[in-house]
């Protein structure tokens, strides 16, 4: 789970790191309210997504005074932000935050992230700050420091300092920076995320460390013992469908062809959108609906799938194991019986009384047409999917 | 020959009084698996399917001698579980859960790293040695004992490619689901090893999937010491970045992580790879003989 920018200064603050005063805003008025609350000088106004890149795309903006946020926000509220990290379509803006500027000598990057490979967190520093930290790694990897976390351990002092001071920062730097990453390590073990990230962590003209920004990534599987963190969840950054979908415990994730998919388990999930693409149509969708899938799940499948209108065509895609192919037919047919589905469907079966399954549902007189394999499948549903002969 | 498991090993289910834990422990009674125990903590006494039930793992260990586990205890209490089976002196634990919490996994990793227990999973169907021993939730019978390795990070998936072996006349020496989260205890590394030292396995399948780098450091592997035929598939060639695609380790972060580069790397250490799923079977076939 994503949370925004300013959920996580609020995180970061109350994990004892320094960042600027600031306050959030649904409305202009409100952010007039908040600028004039905050210390007078200049102001920084930025929109609240889930995205990076706010900058480019007009979503930050230096201002000098309360009148002048308020415009800012004014022109930001309510607008599309588009940004390398949106996708074409950008994101609207409902939230912004203000905050006091900051007097900026030079800029760090610092984050606690999972490190799959090493199984463990990592503790990253780089002095090339504000940049995108994938460019800095592709160009200059000799920028980034790098540190391990062992596990039931706390991050060392002396590791943190190895990092800080690799970073070229003088010792009184280097001591606030200690604190800081140390806070992060903690932030990151407490609340169960699996990025904490500070970009830029601004090194300020009276020489004082201070974030400007922050992410921070959560693991979902851990969402469970952390109520507080869960709460942070903001319906408005995820698309509807697959926040519905996931209300009827279904992994379903939007894409952008005609062609619904429907599968039992992730992996042949995505190797089925895969083979329809490879026949020359486009996934609509990724639907995982377990590897043991009900006929309850198929149903609600069917639903999620059908609320999307771009869908021309559905391909269902099950290997029937511990659940037998005929079980399994029984359901599918049901579903689309209660739910009086219109459109052209081609379902593959195969595992566990598989012909069982084919006959049900040929009997069915539905509008379904049967595939012996993936590829037949694929070649099929792109046919029916283009509107071809079936 | 075969690895991990065998018709010799001596297996405990945790979580066996459970109803996933109850129905699975039957299908692997019925192939013939030799499951010897139970445990479920304040059921000791009991008898499961005609198997004793213990308290802990210990006393189930100290009764029948097992050393292999399988646990299908609820996501919250599957990290104790499988350091339970570690501490009790289990050598192969096989993690079925979904869910658990990557922090507790990272603990859980160092705890079985220091008692030198082998974990699969979690997040995985399993492992099944064909005839002898299935140890998971996969369909038994679309199995068929022979020479290939099968190693995936994927669950249907993986039977997918094993039906299609099958098909093709082609049986499996042990097929492993490693698991879909972004941390797991044996990884496609570990696994070839043992296929490399196993003279049943003649060849190999590796199923892979988007996130994360195991493809790229198995593929490297391979060309520098493997020497046994490895064919390949990726899924998620279409998936799109930054969305977690049901398994949690499959996600695409930035530009880490993406099928392409996966393929590439498989082909750069000459893996026969397969980027039509449904040709898997035949492909193997048609290069090592059905």
């Amino acid at each position: 789970m994503n949370i925004h920018e300013y959920q996580a200064k609020g995180l970061l603050k109350s994990f004892g790191v320094p960042v600027p005063g600031g306050g959030l805003a649904l409305t202009a008025d409100e952010a007039l309210k908040v600028a004039q609350s905050l210390a007078p000088g200049k102001l920084v106004v930025k929109a609240q997504i889930h995205a990076g890149g706010r900058g480019k795309g007009g979503g930050v903006k230096v201002v000098d005074s309360p009148s002048e946020a308020a415009e800012a926000a004014s022109k930001m509220l309510g607008m599309t932000l588009i940004t390398h990290q949106t996708g074409p379509a950008g994101k609207t803006v409902g939230k912004v935050w203000i905050e006091e500027g900051t007097a900026i000598a030079s800029e760090l990057y610092a984050a606690v992230v999972l490190d799959r490979a090493a199984e463990r967190l990592a503790v990253m520093v780089s002095p090339a700050g504000g940049m995108d930290i994938e460019e800095v790694a592709a160009k200059t990897p000799e920028k980034i420091f790098t540190t391990h976390v062992e596990p039931g351990q706390p991050l060392w002092s002396f590791q943190a300092r190895r990092l800080l001071f690799g970073c070229g920062l003088g010792v009184a730097l280097v001591n606030q920076g200690v604190g800081i990453l140390q806070n992060l390590v903690r932030l990151a073990w407490e609340k169960e995320a699996t990025l904490v990230e500070i970009n830029p962590l601004a090194v300020t003209a009276e020489d004082r460390l201070i974030a400007l920004d922050g992410k921070i990534n959560f693991d979902d599987s851990a969402l469970k013992r952390h109520k507080e963190i869960a709460e942070l969840d903001d319906p408005a950054e995820s698309d509807p469908l697959e926040r519905q979908a996931v209300d009827m415990g279904l992994n379903y994730i939007r894409l952008g062809g005609n062609v619904g998919t429907m599968v039992n388990g992730a992996g042949l999930a995505m190797a089925t959108m895969d083979v329809i693409k490879m026949a020359g149509a486009e996934p609509a969708n990724f639907l995982d609906v377990g590897g043991g899938a009900s006929e309850e799940m198929v149903t609600k499948g069917f639903e999620v799938i059908l609320s999307d209108p771009n869908v021309k065509a559905i391909l269902i895609n099950i290997f029937g194991g511990i659940l037998r192919c005929d079980t399994l037919a029984s359901g599918v047919v049901a579903a689309a019986k209660k739910l009086d589905l219109k459109v052209p469907m081609v379902v593959r079966l195969e595992g566990t009384n598989v012909q069982a399954g084919k006959e049900i549902l040929s009997a069915s007189g539905l509008n379904f047409e049967v595939a012996g394999s993936m590829s037949e499948a694929a070649r099929k549903i792109a046919l029916v999917a283009a509107g071809g002969a079936r | 020959m075969s690895i991990l498991v065998n018709k010799n090993s001596r297996v405990v289910v945790q979580g066996i009084t459970g109803k996933e834990g109850m129905f699975h422990t039957e299908k692997m009674i019925e192939y013939g698996s030799p499951v010897v125990a139970g445990v479920t903590p304040g059921k000791a006494g009991q008898a499961v399917l005609g198997l004793p039930v213990f308290n802990t793992v210990a006393e189930a260990v100290k009764q029948t001698g097992a050393d292999t586990s399988i646990c299908f205890v609820p996501a919250a209490f599957a990290a104790d579980a499988a350091c339970e089976a570690s501490d009790a002196g289990i050598k192969v634990v096989v993690v079925i859960s979904e869910h658990i919490p990557v922090m507790d996994m990272i603990r859980v990793k160092a705890y079985l790293k220091a008692r030198g227990t082998l974990m699969v999973g979690p997040n995985c169907p399993g492992v099944i040695t064909p005839g002898e021993c299935k140890l998971g939730i996969m369909p038994g019978y679309i199995h068929r004992p022979g020479s290939v390795g099968v190693i995936s990070r994927s669950g249907t998936l993986t039977y997918e490619v094993v039906d299609q072996l099958t098909k093709a006349g082609l049986g499996q020496s042990t097929c492993i689901g490693i698991g879909g989260d972004p941390i797991i205890g044996l990884h496609f590394i570990d696994l070839l090893k043992m296929f490399a030292d196993d003279p049943q396995t003649q060849a190999v399948a590796l199923i892979g999937e988007i996130g994360g780098d195991a493809e790229e450091r198995a593929a490297a592997y391979i060309k520098a010491h493997f020497q046994k035929p490895v064919f390949g598939f990726v899924a998620g060639l279409t998936a799109p970045p930054g969305k977690r695609m049901g398994h949690a380790g499959a996600i695409i972060s930035g530009s880490k992580g993406r099928a392409e580069d996966k393929l590439a790397a498989m082909e750069a250490a000459g893996i026969t790879v397969v980027k039509a799923l449904g040709q898997f079977g035949a492909t193997v076939a048609k290069s090592i003989g059905g």
